[in-house]
Order: structure tokens, then sequence, then C-alpha cells
């Protein structure tokens, strides 16, 4: 059990030679159901320390891509590795995720923090500690006892984010995270992730929003009709598309394979 | 959290279960039948053993079939009901100890006051019985195996009459006690028979009437059984004997002979 | 009806002690039934609405059909069960109210845990993603759900406490409606009836949906109180 007094998420931070090591691996996921191929061949690597950001149209796959990767949904084929060793339970305890609605629980902001502390195995004595730090980072210190759904769209994000930042995961998924948000409140939530970014975790975010993307973004992959279009550095490959998908997206056109 | 709505279970649970505690009491069970417990007559006899022996009497009332079952299950201490036939199969099988006559009322036909098949006033009970099922007008019968309802049946079969012939016809059986059956009949404007005691006390008797009374094969006697506490060892004897002896005892006698309702006596006592 | 109404609160204005001890052991019967029912069927129900597990099709079918079993049916099994010559005769519970809570409960238990099953699910369903991620252990799923679920699982032990304080079969073969021992409200209505008293009947009746009235809007009281404050 890591121990969070010592081990505050804001002052740790992975050493430089790791940095850019492969945290994670695809190796040819595919995912099906009802016959159709969800996922045909997606093959990737997530950086350790890096934001990649998960571009591409509607129904590329995007969500179901991160669902995946982060073991809520089994692939048909291929596999997910991590640290170069299949995922786990053990590995997936070091994951979080923020969905793009906040999923929290009929109970207070702090009691929130406290069930995601209790539930990643935090010991009772260092919940409280740990309730602090998340009020703290998600700039949520005078609603601590507020009923949670009674937040405003954006709180409630800044609670679901902290609530997956609780047990200081390594790496964490985000699922359009502000697709529903103003921009102040967008922009907290992308100060958190910076925060989280700088301590070290490794961020992998799925969003529409290409100037967030060039905000947040370290790398890109760019999904197209299950399968990996484009994926390199953030700010080369969107100033220079390889890929027709990403150059049509970029463009604003539609892109439409011929083999549909 | 989920303590603290445990601990509230908790504690509404042990409240509900420790309020009031039955006084721990001697008592009896005593299975016996709506006639006797609807008419009123325990209300006004058991007090008095009560306070002579310290003997709380508690008494299930349901219909003879059953009362008769449930004792010969062992839940019971003493069996007062009125099917002598029954009785004694319940004696004989071993269930029971010696059954001892208590005391005797009648049954009465009772009917519609328009009286459509012309029977009031009759005194041959299963001629009255015989016009009814020739005018086919409605017939509600116990039909729950109670003593009233075999006593009815053994009535029936004098009669060229088959009653089960014309179930669902004008011979309705309500499967219900004898107050819901009077209700029934209240109702519908039907034929009944009861025993005396229960349409004394009955409040709802509408437009009904005594048609027919008075013939001697309406006599309703009335048993005690102790339940065979070698066949069911959770009997308790010695206070249910008392509570027989009682009954058959001089006082017992005339505390049944002295209950009135409405200026008529309901039971006449005949222990031997 | 009106004489009823009227002949209802003259009783209970008259403060008659037999009637309150009536009224209190129906309470007492039923709310202790409707406790059990609920410390077996929240968990339970919850199991079944939230845990993936072999069978659990055929579980939620069971419970789903169990919600009709008739009072009287509940009663001769418990009756069975208890005599002295069933299998737990030697504890001596036959009319006792013991046995009345015992027959409400086998008769409660099904109600509270299928409508906790459909309570639990469907909010399993906007949670489920948010555990799997958490890495959330089965029981602390349950526990959780069930705290979240709590104001309507209020309203489904209502419908217990409603199914339980209503029903005279099982009542009255268990516990015998014995005078100052086992009478209930509903075993005394149906004495009442037997004896043609109609009215005092109906009046009675009157008073038991008096009770259920107070009993439903204490419980709907806490309920708006606490969803004012919030956390619904």
């Amino acid at each position: 059990m890591r121990d969070l007094a010592a081990q505050d998420l804001l002052s740790r931070g992975h050493s430089p030679q790791t940095a850019a090591a492969v945290l994670m691996r695809a190796e040819a996921l595919r995912f099906e159901t009802a016959g159709r191929a969800l996922l045909k061949d997606v093959t990737l690597d997530l950086r350790a320390g890096r934001h990649s950001v998960i571009m591409g149209p509607n129904g590329a796959g995007k969500s179901l891509l991160l669902r995946v990767l982060h073991g809520l949904a089994r692939p048909t084929g291929g596999a997910v590795l991590w640290e170069a060793r299949p995922l786990d339970a053990a590995a997936r305890a070091q994951q979080a995720m923020v969905f793009q609605r906040p999923v929290l629980l009929r109970r207070s902001v702090a009691a929130n923090l406290r069930f995601a502390l209790a539930a990643r195995g935090v010991p009772r004595r260092y919940r409280a500690e740990g309730v602090a730090a998340g009020l703290v980072r998600a700039r949520l210190e005078p609603l601590a006892n507020s009923p949670a759904r009674r937040l405003s769209g954006g709180e409630q994000q800044r609670l679901a984010l902290a609530m997956a930042l609780a047990a200081n995961p390594r790496l964490l998924f985000l699922d359009e995270p502000t697709a529903s948000l103003d921009p102040a409140s967008t922009q907290l939530v992308e100060t958190m992730l910076g925060e989280a970014r700088s301590a070290g975790v490794t961020l992998v975010t799925v969003t529409h929003d290409a100037g967030q993307a060039r905000r947040i973004g370290d790398d890109l992959v760019f999904l197209q009709d299950g399968m990996v279009a484009e994926t390199g550095p953030l700010t080369e490959r969107l100033a220079a598309p390889r890929s027709a998908p990403l150059r049509a997206w970029m463009e604003g056109r539609l892109y439409i394979p011929e083999t549909r | 959290m989920y303590r603290r709505m445990l601990f509230a279970m908790a504690a509404s649970l042990s409240l509900a279960v420790a309020a009031p505690a039955m006084a721990a009491e001697e008592f009896i069970l005593v299975q016996s039948t709506t006639s006797t417990q609807n008419s009123g007559l325990f209300d006004h006899i058991l007090p008095q053993f009560t306070g002579e022996t310290g003997i709380a009497v508690r008494v299930v009332a349901v219909g003879t079939g059953q009362a008769i079952r449930n004792a010969a299950n062992g839940d019971g201490d003493v069996l007062f009901v009125h099917a002598k036939p029954a009785e004694e199969a319940f004696v004989a099988e071993g269930n029971g100890m010696a059954r001892h006559d208590v005391m005797y009322n009648d049954f009465v036909l009772v009917g519609p006051s328009s009286d459509p098949a012309g029977v009031r006033g009759m005194t041959d009970v299963t001629a009255a019985l015989a016009r009814i099922a020739e005018a086919e007008t409605p017939f509600a019968s116990r039909g729950d195996d109670s003593g009233t309802h075999k006593a009815e049946l053994r009535l029936w079969a004098q009669t060229p009459v088959s009653v089960s012939e014309a179930s669902g016809g004008w011979y309705r059986e309500t499967g219900s006690g004898m107050g819901a059956t009077l209700n029934i009949a209240s109702g519908m404007g039907a034929y009944a028979m009861t025993d005396r005691a229960t349409w004394i006390a009955f409040a709802n008797k509408g437009a009904l009437d005594i048609l027919v009374e008075g013939d001697d094969r309406l006599f309703n006697q009335y048993g005690i059984i102790l339940v065979n506490p070698e066949r069911h060892p959770n009997v308790k004897a010695a206070a249910g004997q008392a509570f027989v002896d009682w009954i058959l005892s001089e006082e017992g006698q005339s505390a049944i002979a002295s209950y009135t309702l409405e200026g008529e006596q309901l039971f006449f006592p005949n222990a031997k | 009806m009106l004489d009823a109404l009227v002949q209802a609160l003259g009783l209970i204005a008259s403060g008659d002690p037999d009637l309150w001890a009536i009224v209190l052991l129906s309470l007492r019967v039923t709310l202790t039934a409707v406790a059990l029912s609920c410390i077996i069927g929240f968990p339970l129900g919850a199991a079944v609405g939230a845990l993936r597990f072999p069978g659990r099709g055929g579980v939620a079918l069971l419970l789903n059909a169990l919600m009709g079993l008739p009072p009287v049916v509940v009663g001769l099994m418990v009756y069975l069960a208890l005599s002295a010559s069933g299998p737990f005769g030697v504890l001596g519970l036959l009319y006792t109210p013991t046995a009345m809570i015992i027959a409400q409960t086998v008769l409660v238990t099904p109600i509270i845990a299928a409508l906790t099953r459909q309570v639990v699910e469907d909010l399993d369903g906007q949670y489920a993603e948010q555990f799997a991620s958490l890495g959330v252990r089965w029981h602390d799923r349950i526990a959780a759900l069930l705290w979240d679920a709590r104001y309507a699982l209020l309203t489904v032990a209502l419908a217990g406490f409603g199914r339980a304080v209503a029903e005279v079969g099982a009542v009255l073969i268990v516990g015998g409606n014995i005078n100052h021992v086992t009478r209930v409200m509903t075993t005394t209505i149906a004495l009442e009836t037997s004896k043609g008293n109609l009215h005092l009947a109906l009046a009675l009746g009157v008073v038991l949906l008096m009770l259920a009235l107070i009993v439903n809007a204490a419980v709907m009281a806490v309920r708006q109180t606490a969803e004012r404050a919030a956390y619904a």
C-alpha cells in the first residue's frame, strides 16, 4: 500500500530517464460485438509521464478504446500490456478514469473522496489526510460538506477528477472530461490536469476539441473507424498531418472511407 | 454510515421485540369453535376459572374440523367442540383422553322472512330441507367441515336430495365460518343452518328470521377432551385437566347456564 | 362510510385499553417483521441486483414470483413448521406474537428483496463503471448501493409494511386470534365481521387505515426532509 502522507501527488515525480519509457502498450487490439468490429486493429504506445490525446470522429472507437485499455471492456483479440506484462488487477489498481459525465455518490463531497480512498485500499488512518488533499486539489474546500450531486457541472467534474487521483494512480484516463463545461470550468479542469502531469501522472484524454488538445497534449493518437490513423508528437502531427483522415478532420471535411 | 443505518434497524428491532413481553403466567391453549367464541360464552366463563385457579385460557376459535386437526397435531391442551362422531374418532385414534359431554344448544334453520320455499313453522327439519331443495331457493352451507357443517350434512343425508349435485346451483358452500356464512345468507336472501348461540349474538341479521326449530335432530351437543399428553408431551396435562374438571363441575356448569344474551340462555349444561 | 369514520374516531377517543393493546400489538408484529425483512431483503436484493453470478436470473424470477405468495399459504407453511408435531414444535412458538412475526417476515422478505433488486439494479447501471474503475470490492459495492438508494429503500420498506399490516390470513393461522395474546387489527376486523358487527369492523378498518397513514406520513416526512438536505 502506498503511503499518502509520504507520497503527496504534487511533490511526486518520476525520474527523467523513465519519463519516456512505454508505460502501456496496445497490441493489435480488436473488439467485436454483435458481429461488428468496433476496434479493428489498434496498436499504440502510451509513454510514461506524457499526456496522450486521443482524437477522431464520432464512432471511431475512442471511448471504447479507453475502456479496453482500462480493463472495463475485454478485447476480443490482441493484448493490453502494462509495463510489458498483461494487464492485471495490480496494474489496474494503478490506473484511474474520469468519465464524460461525472459519477458521484449521493453523499457529501468529502464522503465521495473518502469512498474513493477506501475503495483504493487506503488505510482508514490516512483517509482524512487524503480527503483534505483532494479538496485542495479540486479547489472544493468550502464545499466539503455539500451534497456532491448539488454541485455545478464544473465542480462535479473537479471532484470526479480528485476522486480518480485520490490514491495517486500512475495513469489517468479521461473521456471527454470537459465536453459539457463552460470555458471557466474547463480551464480549472485543465489546470488540475497540468498539475497532475507535473506530478508525473501519465494522462490519456479523449477530446473533440483541437484547441484543448494543443493546450494539454504531448502525443496524439488519431483514430478512424476502429484503427489508428496517425500517431506521434501532437504539435508536429497537427501541423503536418500525414494521413487522409486527420488531414480531412483538420480541414473540417467529412472523411468517409471508400471501403464502407 | 452503513453502521448508523444498521444500528437504527437493530434499535427499532430490539425495541419491538422487547415490547410488552407476555406476563409469565401459566396458561393453557383450548382449540374450540367459533360458536362458543363469537357468542361471548368464553368471555363470560373464563375469567371465573382463571380467578379460581390462576390458569389463563387462550382460545383458538376455528371450525370444529380444523380445531380437531390442530389438536391432533398437538397444538392445544384441550379440545372443546361440537361434533360427537368426530370427537369419538379423535379419542379412538389416541389423540385425546376421555370425551365428556359439556352442554348443548340447538341448531335452527334461518331464512329470508319472505320465506319463498314456505317452510316457516315446520317441525320436521328434513321435510323443510327437502322443500327448500324442491323450490331451488338458495341455501348457504358452511362447507368447511365444521361441527355445524357436519350436522347439516347428516340432515341432508336423511332427505332424497343430493347437495353435492346441487353445489354451485341453489346450494352454495361458503367455505367460511358461521358468521361469514350468515353474512352471505343475509346478503343473498338464502336459507342457512346455524347454532342458536351464534344466531342470537349475530348482529347483521338483516331480513333473516328463524323459520324452523325444535326438531330433536337439531340437537347440538358440545364435548370436551384433554389432548393426550402421552402422544403429545408438550400438552400441559395438569392444567388442562383442571380446566376440564372445572367445566364439568357444578361451578362450571352453572357458569355456563348463567350466560344469557338478550334475555335468552344460550347453552344448556348437561355434564354427567 | 361516514358513520364508520365517526365511530372510528369515537373508538380512538374512548381510549379503550383493549383497542390500544390490539393496535400496539399490530404495530409491534408488523414493524418487527418489516425490520427483519429489511435486514434480510436489502442485502439479498442488492446482491441479486448488482452482482453477476450463475443462477442470478432464476433468483430474480423466484423473488418476483414469491411476491405473490398468498398470506394463507405462508401461514400454513409456518403453522406446519411451528406445530407441536412440526420440526420446530419444541420451540413452543405457535400461537404467539413471535409466530406472527415469523409468518409476516416470510411474507414480506420476498417483496423487500424483489423491489430492492430493481432499485439497486437501476442505480448500479449508473455506478457500475465508476465502481469497476475504482476497483470497489463486491461487498463494498452492495453497501454503497444500499446506502445511496436509502430513500428509495424507505419506500420499499413501506410497501412491505403495507402488505404486512393489512394481511389477515397468515397471522390468523399462526397466531390463532387469541384475545389479549395474538389478536391484532386485521384478525379483530375478521372476527367482528363474522359476528355480524359490520359497522364496528368498518370502524376498526378506518383505525387501521389511519395507522397506515401515520406510518406512511412519518416515513415520507423523513424522506422529504432528507431530500431537501439534498442527498437524493
